[in-house]
């Protein structure tokens, strides 16, 4: 029972990340039309920007959840300002095409100075070591990313569906012409949808960084089965991502557990049940 | 879904022309190929990158379906050929119908999955399908894993040809290139290549004309996928070798660069790509993962500055249909 639930925790950990990184996709989608294909890339870059900044800085882990996502945030801004907005108006797949150059770009830059192997980065002192459960040894920062990650998803949430703010978010979504004509200045809003949306991708890779090591292609296979989670969830609906994510990273973990061969195809093979039953998605408007 | 090409030409008597004058250049220039002393094992190998680009293109530039795994076709198609000709010792005409089978009946099945949903989200589940099927063929014993398969015999063809002289075979492969290139015209040009891009214009008005356009995706996407597979069963015999780089998605993504260089929806643009990329790969292959950051930046020049690609951009200065 102990290793079903470690693998459990390993599922829940993972499904941070699927939801964190799904959401900040859907986002991106609503606001831009495009899928950002540099999801994976700029999620490596979080985690790199969290061990640069320890280990040249030594500025530690607590900033680097502040910092690291400001800071590929305002790179991404300048992605969407200076390449992208140039493609409003074409099909979606231009979108695809580009933000997948820029991901190989990305990649390959951090490839040809730190190689293909992990960089390790050191759990925080405050959340070393375990507590003991009764029914599991739960270690504390597993924990940690657990419960901070699902705040973050909630309070994104919180963000978009009830303030002030989010409600010119979505009303810009359904009608950007319309919400510019009362005045509020949307591509301004769009450049920060892509800030936000990418700074979830960093923050997600610094909370990795100590339990996955810091590699240049990190994030390179994880977009690819985000890109399932997608599928599954639909992007239509905020909270839908975020339940879709947690849901199969958890499927997953059990999947290691029980059938240990088809951990790392249970949500490809899972996204095609989905598409043979309910074509639509889960949460999805036909798309 | 808004066009991928803007201006889609008529075919007229005279783009007919224009292409087949093309086409005899280009069938020319590949056949003397042997006697200019370029290395035609490099010529061989953007053959089959060529024709697996031309089988891509039909999907997307003709119906404007952006598959994000093409790799799988031609890693399964290459396996399959491999298996059939090292382990059960089949003749190299059976080794390409079987690898080539293999991958039509992958098309049948992805291709039923992936054209439920359209757009963006159709590439998303052919990138993830390949993704699938590249963990499959790690674990499968008869992949054997990171070798690949390896040291493939390559035999007569038909009894007659020794795919084994390098002269032979260059011959074999611009034969089975040119045959799949005159067939994907051909569908370009057929009634059901116009009803594809009706469909790829317009997809609501082309159901309520009547056509039943999941069924015309679904045959385009199973032809795609055949073609992509003939390709990769070729290559087995170039490389002599199978191995799981083929099913990667950054094979996919390769197959996506060649023909955006040179020009979704052309005729010959794909061609034209895949031998810039392969002679790139070639000359660059000393840099390391400078050649992906290289990649990278030609997919971000194209779709931000010519979207029409090499090809593209030429037909339309001479306001051709190429």
């Amino acid at each position: 029972m102990q290793a079903l639930y470690a693998q459990l925790l390993v599922g829940l950990i993972n499904g941070s990340f699927y939801a964190l990184l799904s959401l900040g996709l859907a986002v991106i989608f609503g606001m831009l039309n495009i899928i950002n294909f540099a999801h994976g890339a700029l999620y490596m870059m979080g985690a790199f920007v969290a061990y640069f900044l320890l280990n040249l800085g030594g500025i530690n882990y607590w900033w680097a959840l502040i910092i690291a996502p400001v800071v590929v945030g305002i790179f991404g801004m300048i992605l969407e300002r200076t390449m992208l907005q140039w493609l409003t108006g074409l099909d979606h797949l231009y979108g695809l095409l580009l933000t997948f150059g820029i991901a190989l770009i990305v990649q390959g830059v951090f490839q040809n100075y730190f190689g293909s192997s992990g960089l390790p980065y050191s759990i925080p002192d405050q959340l070393k070591g375990g507590v003991n459960l009764g029914f599991m040894f739960l270690p504390i920062y597993r924990g940690w990313v657990v419960v901070f990650s699902l705040v973050v998803c909630l309070a994104t949430w919180f963000l978009i569906e009830k303030t002030q703010l989010g409600a010119y978010l979505r009303a810009a979504t359904e009608n950007p012409t319309l919400v510019r004509a009362f005045g509020i200045n949307v591509p301004r809003m769009i450049t920060l949808t892509y800030g936000l949306g990418v700074g979830l991708a960093a923050l997600a890779g610094v909370l990795s960084a100590p339990i996955n090591q810091v590699r240049p292609l990190m994030g390179a296979d994880l977009i690819i089965v985000v890109f399932a989670v997608v599928v599954i969830g639909g992007m239509g609906s905020i909270m839908g991502s975020i339940i879709t994510g947690f849901a199969l990273g958890v499927i997953e973990g059990l999947t290691k557990y029980f059938y240990p061969e088809a951990s790392n195809t249970v949500v490809f093979v899972l996204m095609v049940v989905v598409l043979l039953v309910k074509p639509t998605g889960l949460t999805g408007r036909a798309a | 879904m808004s066009a991928l090409t803007d201006d889609t030409l008529p075919i007229t008597p005279r783009a007919m022309r224009d292409e087949m004058i093309v086409f005899a250049a280009m069938a020319l220039l590949l056949a003397i190929v042997p006697w200019t002393g370029i290395y035609p094992f490099f010529v061989m190998q953007a053959l089959c990158f060529a024709l697996l680009a031309c089988a891509f293109n039909l999907l997307i530039g003709y119906g404007g379906l952006l598959s994000f795994g093409h790799a799988m076709f031609l890693g399964t198609a290459g396996y399959v050929s491999a298996h059939a000709l090292k382990v059960w010792g089949l003749s190299p005409e059976l080794g390409i119908l079987v690898g080539t089978a293999a991958a039509a009946l992958l098309g049948l099945v992805t291709g039923y999955i992936s054209i439920k949903r359209q757009g963006i989200y159709f590439s998303m589940i052919t990138l993830a399908l390949s993704q699938l099927l590249y963990f499959l063929y790690l674990q499968a014993p008869f992949t054997h894993g990171e070798d690949g398969i390896q040291g493939i015999p390559q035999g007569h063809l038909l009894g007659i040809f020794d795919l084994s002289k390098p002269l032979v075979l260059y011959y074999v492969v611009l034969v089975g290139f040119l045959a799949g290139f005159l067939l994907i015209y051909r569908t370009i040009n057929s009634p059901f290549g116009e009803v594809l891009k009706s469909i790829r214009e317009n997809e609501p008005r082309a159901i309520s004309l009547g056509y039943k356009t999941d069924q015309y995706k679904l045959l385009a996407f199973i032809l795609s996928g055949t073609l992509a597979g003939f390709a990769g069963s070729l290559k087995v015999f170039v490389a002599q070798n199978a191995s799981l780089t083929d099913v990667h998605w950054s094979m996919s993504g390769e197959i996506v660069l060649m023909t955006l260089v040179g020009g979704l929806g052309t005729i010959f643009g794909p061609v034209v790509g895949a031998f810039v990329i392969i002679a790139m790969q070639q000359y660059l292959a000393g840099f390391g993962q400078w050649v992906t950051v290289i990649q990278g930046v030609i997919f971000v020049a194209c779709v931000l500055l010519f979207r029409r690609g090499l090809v593209g951009e030429l037909a339309h200065l001479l306001r051709r249909s190429l």
